[in-house]
């Protein structure tokens, strides 16, 4: 279906079904209930999760593919993120050209930032990468005030001229973001028994996107591109001397992982009309690499869930404060009680990034294949060898079948 | 007029002159050998071929083109190929990709973004890749991942990618290095055919016995220069050759 093999045509329709149906799947707990702070079914962090699942998913046709590590990806959301908020500046809060344009800027920043950062590989081209970003985002922060508007960041305001809209409401306030007339910010509650979903119009959106992206995704590594790329990470020497010149085809995965991540910040202005220089510093850039790693690099699945767990960390479990501690651990004796949350309360919370780098540093020891080989280990203690024949007819009509 | 002609080629790394006006002159369909002790330059000469160094003086001309100052994908894409000392394949992937791969470079060229298609509907080059796998005995193998395979049967594969890409001229380093005897008898066979074919194939090779059943015409390179070309049958009583390379004992 789609021209997807069938392997590949399941995993899409399970990514298709969750998106979907998200709202209901991340409120697992009844509003009512203690565990309810667990529930991260809200239309912000849901949005959140798919938009960094895009920029992941981006990341990975780059890191995966070919395993050139760019250490500079949030500059290409930053640059992406400014282009979207000065379209709804100067055109229309209709956010598909804020989108379209986000991504186009993102494309030309990455083709200049990759045409000279290729020319190094390994580390130095890390280096370069990360070199970029810092200095955009310190231009972003201080010489480019006038388009950037330095520390403040980039916002609406009453008086934008907005061609193709309004300056202002007849209220007197900044419009909304809308996609042909539907703002991203309406939806509707749905109560049932003890349990509230919410079905938000601007997630519906990015999971519309993030469908389309995924899909491309699936293309590019099952084609003969995609085959190149993997050429690339492999073997450049034999590439070379075998009438293939490499260097292109890296290009053109640096630009359209930097046309991903642009896409990805166009997203976020979308939702939220507001772009900040912070959002191009390295610790950004670093984040979509834990979140492709955590995952597992060079899956088609993997960047997603990375950027899932990544995201439910930093906004759920950092929500778990000592008197919730206190609340969970009251069934002890007072002094046992108190010792317990001591040990415990470092690992949540704020100390979420402890926990987070202890799950990293597990994974990349134990499952380098990160959280999908973890799936296909367990997957495989339930499930019995196939025989041999089946094996081959399935390796014949997906070669890549070690994904 | 051969289909490679090497003319006064010179090459000098710092103080050390590797080759000195190395003259070749190699006949289309031939197989011809160059040997040599270590140190001759024969590595030195291959890689003048494609595009690896670049001669200080002299010219390579391959089919009327000159192979200079050109890139090694480029000369690859006039149809110029070659297999490595330590095979050079991609051993993260499986066989039948690590084949088809070079099928797609011969269809589509030194670069292309053909990011919508899918490999599974490459029926073709599929086929190709897959005949190609069959014929060096490997096609039982396709979906291993190619790291893994033994040394002899990473040679072949990169003898399978070299071939799918029916090159005009084949360069082999030393293709039967570290294999077992019989492994060498198959290769030599292997070779044979694909002579058989009508490819040019230009064959660095230690091993007397392959240079002697394999080869129509020998060149011995010794301190950078050829000092002798001819007939397999002439080279061996040769005793310039016998000084120069093997010290004056008798082959």
């Amino acid at each position: 279906m789609l021209g997807l093999n069938k392997r590949d045509t399941l995993l899409f329709a399970i990514v298709i079904a969750i998106t979907l149906l998200a709202p209901i799947i991340l409120n697992p707990f009844p509003v009512a209930s203690d565990l309810a702070q667990f529930n991260a079914g809200y239309p912000d962090l849901m949005q959140r999760f798919v938009i960094f699942g895009i920029f992941a998913i981006g990341f990975n046709i780059l890191f995966g593919l070919t395993g050139y590590l760019s250490f500079g990806h949030a500059a290409f959301l930053g640059v992406g993120s400014y282009a979207g908020v000065w379209m709804m500046k100067l055109l229309t809060m209709n956010v598909v050209p804020a989108i379209i344009v986000s991504v186009i800027f993102a494309g030309l920043f990455s083709l200049l930032v990759g045409f000279i950062s290729l020319r190094r590989s390994g580390i130095y081209f890390s280096i370069l990468t990360l070199a970029f970003a810092q200095m955009s985002f310190s231009l972003a922060y201080s010489v480019l005030t006038p388009i950037t508007n330095g520390e403040t960041g980039l916002q609406l305001s009453l008086n934008d001229p907005r061609i193709l809209g309004v300056s202002q409401t007849a209220d007197g306030s900044i419009p909304m973001t809308n996609f042909f007339g539907i703002a991203m910010r309406d939806g509707f509650e749905l109560s049932m028994g003890g349990w509230l979903f919410t079905f938000n119009a601007g997630y519906y959106l990015c999971a519309a996107i993030l469908l389309i992206a995924f899909y491309v995704s699936i293309r590019i590594f099952r084609s003969p591109f995609g085959v190149m790329l993997k050429a690339v990470k492999s073997n450049q020497q034999r590439m070379l001397y075998t009438g293939l010149n490499p260097r292109p085809y890296t290009l053109a995965a640096f630009v359209i992982s930097g046309m991903y991540a642009g896409l990805a910040g166009g997203l976020m202005v979308a939702m939220d009309p507001l772009a900040g220089a912070e959002r191009m510093q390295w610790t950004a850039s670093g984040e979509v690499v834990l979140m492709t790693i955590l995952g597992g690099t060079g899956t088609l699945i993997g960047p997603i869930l990375g950027s899932g767990v990544i995201k439910y960390f930093e906004n759920i479990f950092s929500k778990i404060n000592d008197n919730i501690l206190h609340d969970w651990f009251a069934f002890l004796p007072d002094g046992l009680e108190d010792f317990v949350v001591a040990i415990v309360y470092p690992f949540v919370g704020k100390g979420w990034h402890l926990t987070l780098g202890i799950v990293f540093m597990l994974v990349v020891i134990f499952l380098p294949g990160g959280i999908v080989e973890g799936g296909q280990r367990i997957a495989g203690l339930f499930k019995r060898k196939p025989p041999e024949d089946k094996n081959k007819t399935a390796a014949a009509s997906a070669p890549s079948a070690a994904e | 007029m051969g289909i490679l002609e090497v003319k006064g080629v010179n090459k000098r790394f710092g103080g050390l002159k590797a080759l000195s006006d190395v003259n070749l002159d190699i006949a289309e369909g031939s197989v011809h050998a160059i040997i040599g002790p270590n140190g001759a330059g024969k590595s030195t000469l291959l890689n003048c071929f494609v595009g690896r160094l670049e001669p200080d003086t002299g010219t390579v001309m391959f089919d009327g083109r000159s192979l200079l100052g050109i890139q090694p994908f480029e000369i690859n894409q006039i149809g110029v190929s070659r297999v490595f000392q330590t095979p050079e394949i991609f051993a993260d992937l499986n066989l039948l990709e690590n084949v088809m791969i070079p099928a797609f470079a011969r269809r589509d060229g030194a670069f292309k973004i053909n990011g919508w298609m899918s490999v599974g509907d490459e029926a073709e080059i599929r086929e190709e890749a897959m005949t190609m796998l069959d014929e060096l005995g490997m096609a039982s193998k396709a979906d291993h991942i190619a790291g893994q395979l033994s040394r002899g049967d990473k040679r072949r594969l990169e003898l399978a990618m070299c071939l799918v890409q029916k090159p005009k001229l084949l360069l082999l380093d030393e293709p039967t290095a570290g294999m077992a005897r019989a492994d060498t008898n198959n290769t030599i066979d292997l070779l044979k055919q694909i002579a058989k074919r009508g490819i040019t194939m230009v064959v660095i090779e230690h091993d007397m016995h392959v240079v002697f059943s394999l080869a129509d015409r020998i060149s011995v390179l010794a301190q950078g220069t050829v000092i002798v070309e001819d007939e397999p049958g002439k080279i061996k009583g040769n005793p310039k050759v016998q000084e120069a390379y093997l010290g004056g004992a008798h082959l």
